[in-house]
């Protein structure tokens, strides 16, 4: 009967809107989340303390030592005379970075020798120590092939020409903002719909409900529904947010945004509706669904890459919802892909979403008979 | 007088003993939540890139070209593919099946032999932009040591007049689960710690039993320490289990010593389940308690700790913001003790901001504690 | 007997006040109670929920601080010196305050150990507790593995490791099975008696007033009255009767009685009806109708009850409820197309068929070879005290819950297989009347009259009717879980009813609300069966039963008795009980089960 799930939908989104607390859940938290990881969450590094010690006193290890304080990567901290204090610098997270310029720094550049120069890098964030040996080879390299033009030297054989596709500056925060859709609207999906029948059981409306003429299909799209259409809702403002507020590019168009995050969220609110047939008290659908989530957002690609993880993990992965409609949105928001190169992805989700939502039909006839 | 405040104490801590015996939700806080976090970002997290897809494209095969291209081929940090046009390897990029591209033009041999600056196209998917930056640094030093050893091997063009000598120190190599690890372990306790204390003390509302403890002669302290003692013990627990794990079954190197590791837990573990006795506070069911502690802990925990994230690479108001973050402080001491050993200066004023920081949630945990239900 | 005079009262309050924020409203929960309460004595404090006896204890206990007003308990002032006054009084709250998973022996150590008993002190005080609370067989059992009166006697026993001198219960016997509530009562009396001990006493069974030795009556925040049980009862003197009419129902009797100037008060009692007159004397019997032939008018003993109602009326100025109370909730005159237009006791027609019902949790059995019936336009009862299983048999009957062994039959039907337009020919109303709290009232109604699948102009019709019928109109957009509770009642009530269903089923609902508003319910149950609607009703509350064509009593699972009040009753007539209530003839009957268990 269309007319009693419309009047159950009705009310959940009542229930939802009416009470201050929930709104609050759709409200704070997701805010607080987007501009933490908006701002916080990033691997590009800035101001990153440096320190270095120039032992040949000439023009060009100046002018390499001003390449580095000039970046907006590097910052200053220590300027060294000699050696002994480069440990203790580097120990106590003084300085992540040591550059030392060896004395016969000038010497063996005019004599064509490679002329050394040491990179000290503070290991015990070995991301951030790779990146920094990046950044430092950059400079470094740059210097090479400036000097050897400006003093006649024959360049090198080849060079590089190193161009990023998608996201030319190469910033995270275009890789972490999209992932945030994806992120907040699975949380706020699985509360809404999971919590939403284990309230009605500790009320004891769930028991009203179960003896009205409604029929059980007819409860679980009451159910159901509501979630589809806050998710939808709460990823369609973080999207303007994103574009707007964080002027992320949105380069594809919104129909097969819109297509993965129908299936992401048929998909959520599958399994948000098994852990509520399950659950009996609020706080066991609570604990479900952070058993739940944070699996699902570790394994899904969104702050590191599936690639990196065991091979039995990653095809763990391949159950989780998540991990499709990542690349849906990024690949939307920064590649313009369009619904034919995307059709890989969504293809699973609407599979998990069949399969959750059968599941949850079961398990949901299963405990009310 | 005092042999009445000590029997009191002996009851409760007798009394919270038993119950962390004979209810196994707490033990299941204490050491198989951290224990299953642990895992699954021990193995789900790592930012270590290996076998990246990568597509060669040389137009034009020659024994030059090969002696660039044999460097990725012999890397186990890619896994090359050959494609024979540009088109082929952009296609094959924008349905991710290769995360760049290596691309020698036909000329590239004749322009290398020559005047030299040859062009080497390097193409990376930018999307996910900290991999785009390592692949990057990677195919730097891939050319420089082309470049020298072209030099000095062959005697034939140009090296790089600089040789960049990279030392990494602490993590020679530089394998993130070594760091990743020790800060995970700071994360999940903060949240452990925190559940711990809260839900137990809303557990307490929730079955009217903390009701009935007010109207005896029991004071505020004597619930207070009776609730800390024993969680403390707990949470030490799950502390060294997950230490165990590191080292065992992550294989994650124990540089310092256990002393200093077991000085900082004790004082981190104290800011914990400070903060979450602030939480029971005013949070009066589970409910309630698990949601704030879990807002309130694990996020802040994860993002502004600087257990994955720069701190200093953060924006002005976001790094103030981080010196609230207990966790910030743990996870500095754990990642030195771990990979560097008993560096003085990391774990003196970090140790130190966690006993402050263990007062302060204590100190507000102590004033706003009331015998009274409002 | 008390100490000397010039001793301060075990407790005096003067114009104490609270209230309570929730959200943006402000609900006052005291508003100005002076009172005070002798020392050895029994204090009741008695009001239906709602009526600010937990905030009163828990001002007391020194567990919330005053608005305004001053408490002083044994000589000393509650909010200078809170840790003074708990040292020296004992404090039950409602769930009793045990560790459900430490055992009795690890409770009262506890206790002991926080009350500054010494471990010498223990062994005689435990065994002279364990022999009062008869739970000595039971030490080393885990509390939360007691049954409810058990647990109640053991969070009596705590409060007690270090005798008290004053002694909170608050509401220890709501949900308690009789004896249990029996032998509660003989423990305070005990107490009191022998230990001089005072005791405070929460509740909201205003039959229990009669056991205490003074009455503390609150409503709605406010004293109502104050004085010995003696006092309440004596001032309602000849103006109770019990009026029994022949070839008169005892509803349309109660019906008509209700809306006779001059009465204060009718309810069905017995076979008969319960009168209370405004005022006393000779005169105002004469002025009530001799009512045809058989009508009598027998004057009998005031209750507590009759001087509340009483109270009550002449505190409101509005209208008696009561009256108007012959017009059936159904001005439509449309009664179910299936009920009878008038009720057809003598071809009795069996709607509701319970036969050996039977359900098991695990090895437990929460409902026990259970049989009945219910015949169209009964009004049917399960009694008993919590965990009885009449809770499991009404959710079987339901169709929530699947029986383990047995058949029921509802309306020919089987609710849990059954299509769902078998569902709409029942209407439910859930202990506590669960709604949804966060919808506003016309939302709730709105609501319920789509899930029965009214729509169109009947839907608006029958919205307009409830809103109409239960005076809900004033209250429509007011947020349903902010009513008082007899308004949730009768929201519950017209959300069940909307749909105008053959059966009504009822899980305890009157507990808890003030009489007026039980009375008020009662009068539209009673208006409904008379009109053919069958309604099974659970309940723990002894004197609702009253209100049964015919009951079941049950206790652990099965029913020990079933007939109507009166023969159920009459059973337990003994030399020593001449006119025994409700309440002794459950107990009569749960005691001649004991012994048949034990075989």
């Amino acid at each position: 009967m269309l007319r009693q799930v419309f009047a159950l939908i009705v009310k959940e989104l009542l229930a939802v809107l009416r009470d201050p607390k929930s709104r609050m859940v759709l409200v704070g938290p997701p805010l607080i989340q987007l501009m933490v990881f908006g701002y916080a969450a990033t691997y590009d590094l800035n101001h990153v303390p440096i320190a270095i010690e120039n032992r040949d006193a000439s023009e060009a290890s100046r002018d390499l030592v001003a390449r580095f304080v000039g970046s907006p990567t590097f910052r200053l901290v220590a300027t060294l005379k000699s050696g002994e204090r480069i440990n203790s610098l580097i120990d106590s997270r003084t300085a992540a970075m040591v550059l030392v310029i060896d004395p016969r720094f000038t010497r063996d550049l005019l004599l064509h020798e490679p002329a050394p120069v040491q990179v000290i890098v503070d290991g015990r964030n070995s991301n951030t120590a790779l990146l920094i040996e990046g950044y430092a080879n950059t400079i470094l390299s740059d210097f090479s092939l400036s000097w050897a033009a400006e003093h006649g030297e024959p360049p090198p054989a080849a060079v590089l020409d190193i161009r990023a596709r998608y996201n030319p500056t190469l910033s995270s925060r275009w890789f972490i903002v999209p992932g945030i859709v994806a992120l907040l609207t699975q949380v706020v999906t699985l509360l809404v719909v999971g919590l939403s029948v284990a309230r009605e059981r500790e009320t004891g409306t769930f028991d009203q409900l179960l003896v009205t003429p409604m029929r059980q299909i007819d409860i679980l799209l009451g159910k159901g529904l509501p979630g589809l259409l806050i998710g939808t809702l709460e990823a369609s403002v973080i999207v303007a947010a994103a574009v707007l507020w964080f002027d992320i590019p949105l380069r594809g168009g919104l129909f097969p945004l819109y297509l993965g995050l129908l299936l992401f969220v048929t998909a959520v609110t599958g399994i948000g509706l098994m852990i509520s047939s399950l659950a009996v008290t609020q706080q066991q659908a609570l604990l479900g669904a952070f058993l739940f989530m944070v699996p699902s957002i570790i394994l899904s690609g969104f702050a590191t890459p599936i690639a990196n993880m065991p091979p039995l993990i990653q095809d763990f992965t391949l159950l989780n919802p998540m991990r499709y409609f990542l690349i849906v949105v990024r690949s939307v928001f920064l590649e313009g892909a369009g619904v034919g190169a995307l059709l890989p992805q969504y293809w699973p989700m609407a599979l998990i979403g069949a399969m959750s939502l059968a599941a949850a039909g079961w398990l949901f006839r299963k405990r009310v008979t | 007088m005092k042999a009445a405040r000590l029997r009191r104490l002996g009851g409760l801590l007798r009394k919270e003993l038993l119950q962390i015996w004979r209810d196994p939700s707490a033990l299941a806080i204490a050491f198989a939540l951290p224990a299953l976090l642990l895992i699954i970002f021990g193995y789900g997290v790592s930012l270590d890139a290996t076998n990246v897809p990568l597509a060669l494209v040389v137009q034009h095969p020659d024994g030059l070209t090969a002696s660039f291209t044999s460097q990725f081929s012999h890397s186990p940090f890619f896994r090359p593919r050959r494609f024979l046009t540009i088109q082929g390897a952009e296609t094959a990029m924008a349905a991710r099946k290769v995360e760049g591209i290596i691309w020698l033009q036909s000329d590239f041999t004749r322009r290398a032999e020559s005047d030299g600056n040859a062009p080497i196209g390097v193409i990376v998917n930018g999307v996910d932009a900290n991999d785009a930056r390592i692949i990057e640094g990677y195919v730097q030093q891939v050319w420089a040591n082309w470049l020298t050893a072209r030099a000095a091997v062959d005697g034939k063009g140009a090296a790089l007049p600089l040789a960049a000598q990279p030392q990494v120190r602490f993590n020679a190599s530089v394998s993130s689960r070594d760091y990743l690890v020790p800060g995970l372990i700071a994360v999940i306790m903060t949240l452990t710690g925190a559940l711990l204390t809260a839900l137990v003390i809303a557990r307490e509302w929730e079955r009217g039993t903390l009701e009935a403890l007010m109207v005896t002669r029991v004071t505020v302290s004597e619930i207070l320490l009776a609730k800390l003692v024993p969680y403390f013990l707990l949470g030490m627990g799950g502390m060294a289990a997950s230490v165990l794990l590191a080292v065992f079954l992550f294989g994650v190197p124990l540089h310092g010593s256990v002393l200093v590791l077991t000085g900082a837990s004790a004082l981190f573990m104290l800011a914990a389940l400070g903060m979450g006795l602030v939480i029971s506070g005013f949070a009066r069911n589970q409910f309630v308690a698990g949601q704030i502690a879990i807002i309130t802990t694990f996020l802040p925990a994860f993002i502004l700790s600087g257990f994955v994230f720069d701190i200093s690479s953060m924006p002005a108001a976001v790094q103030i913001i981080t010196h609230i973050v207990a966790a910030r402080y743990f996870v500095a001491i754990l990642q030195s003790v771990f990979l560097a050993g008993d560096v003085w200066p990391v774990v003196v004023p970090n140790a130190l901001a966690l006993a402050v920081m263990a007062a302060i949630f204590l100190g507000v945990a102590r004033a706003t504690a009331r015998k009274r239900l409002d | 007997m008390p100490p000397a005079a010039e001793a301060p009262p075990a407790l005096r309050l003067e114009d104490v006040r609270r209230s309570f924020r929730t959200g943006k409203r402000v609900v006052v929960a005291l508003d100005g109670v002076s009172a005070t309460a002798a020392r050895g004595a029994v204090t009741g404090l008695i009001g239906p929920d709602g009526a600010g006896k937990t905030t009163l204890m828990r001002l007391i206990a020194g567990l919330l601080r005053a608005d305004g007003g001053r408490i002083e308990v044994l000589g000393i002032d509650v909010a200078r010196n809170p840790l003074g006054v708990q040292a020296r009084l004992g404090y039950m709250p409602q769930r009793f305050g045990l560790y459900e998973d430490l055992s009795v022996k690890e409770n009262l150590d506890l206790y002991a150990d926080l009350q500054g008993v010494t471990p010498e002190e223990r062994g005689v005080r435990y065994a002279e507790l364990l022999h009062m609370t008869g739970l000595g067989p039971f030490t080393a059992r885990m509390a939360g593995r007691l049954s409810g009166g058990m647990k109640q006697k053991l969070g009596l026993a705590c409060t007690l490791v270090h005798p008290p001198e004053l002694l909170l219960l608050d509401e220890p016997t709501v949900g308690v099975d009789p004896v249990s509530r029996r032998e509660l009562w003989q423990i305070i009396d005990h107490l009191t008696r022998t230990a001089h001990m005072t005791v405070l006493f929460s509740t909201a069974y205003l039959d229990e007033a009669e056991r205490c030795d003074s009455v503390l009556l609150i409503h709605e925040g406010r004293l109502l009255g104050r004085g010995a049980p003696g006092t309440f009862t004596a001032e309602m003197a000849g103006r109770s009767f019990l009026a029994r009419a022949e070839g008169v129902g005892r509803r349309a009797l109660q019906a008509r009685m209700a809306k006779m100037p001059g009465v204060i008060d009718a309810v069905i009692q017995g076979s008969g009806v319960r009168v209370v007159t405004e005022a006393a004397g000779p005169s105002d019997q004469t002025a009530l109708p001799s009512g045809g032939s058989g009508f009598a008018l027998v004057p009998t003993a005031p209750r507590f009850e009759d001087s509340f109602v009483a109270r009550l009326r002449a505190q409101s100025s509005a209208p008696t409820p009561t009256s108007g109370a012959n017009d059936a909730p159904r001005p439509r005159g449309d009664p179910p197309a299936s009920a009878p237009t008038t009720p057809a006791r003598s071809a009795r027609e069996d709607i509701i068929v319970v036969q050996h019902l039977t359900r098991r949790f695990g090895t437990f059995h929460a409902v026990d070879d259970v049989s009945f019936s219910v015949a169209r336009g009964e009004i049917f009862g399960l009694l008993g005290a919590n965990g009885a299983g009449k809770s499991t048999t009404f959710r079987m009957l339901c169709g929530l819950l699947p029986p383990s062994e047995g058949t029921l039959r509802v309306a020919g039907f089987d609710l849990r297989t059954a299509a769902a337009p078998a569902r709409g020919r029942i209407g439910y109303m859930a202990q506590k009347f669960s709604l949804y709290g966060d919808l506003s009232v016309a939302q709730n109604l709105r609501f319920f009259s789509s899930a029965y699948r009214l729509y169109g102009a009947r839907q608006r019709e029958q919205l307009a009717w409830a809103e109409e019928e239960f005076q809900l109109g004033p209250l429509a957009e007011a947020t349903a879980r902010d009513l008082p509770l007899g308004f949730k009642q009768r929201l519950a009530l017209a959300c069940a009813l909307m749909h105008e269903p053959e059966i009504l089923f009822l899980d305890e609902p009157t507990s808890g609300v003030d009489p007026l508003a039980r009375r008020e319910f009662w009068r539209r149950i009673n208006a409904l069966a008379e009109a053919g609607v069958t309604v099974l009703v659970t309940t723990h509350f002894m004197e609702e039963a009253e209100y049964c064509d015919r009951l079941v009593i049950m206790a652990q699972g099965r029913v020990l008795t079933a007939g109507t009040p009166a023969a159920i009753k009459e059973a337990a007539r003994a030399s020593a009980l001449p006119d025994p209530t409700m309440e002794d003839a459950f107990i009569a009957v749960i005691e001649a089960a004991q012994p048949a268990r034990a075989a």
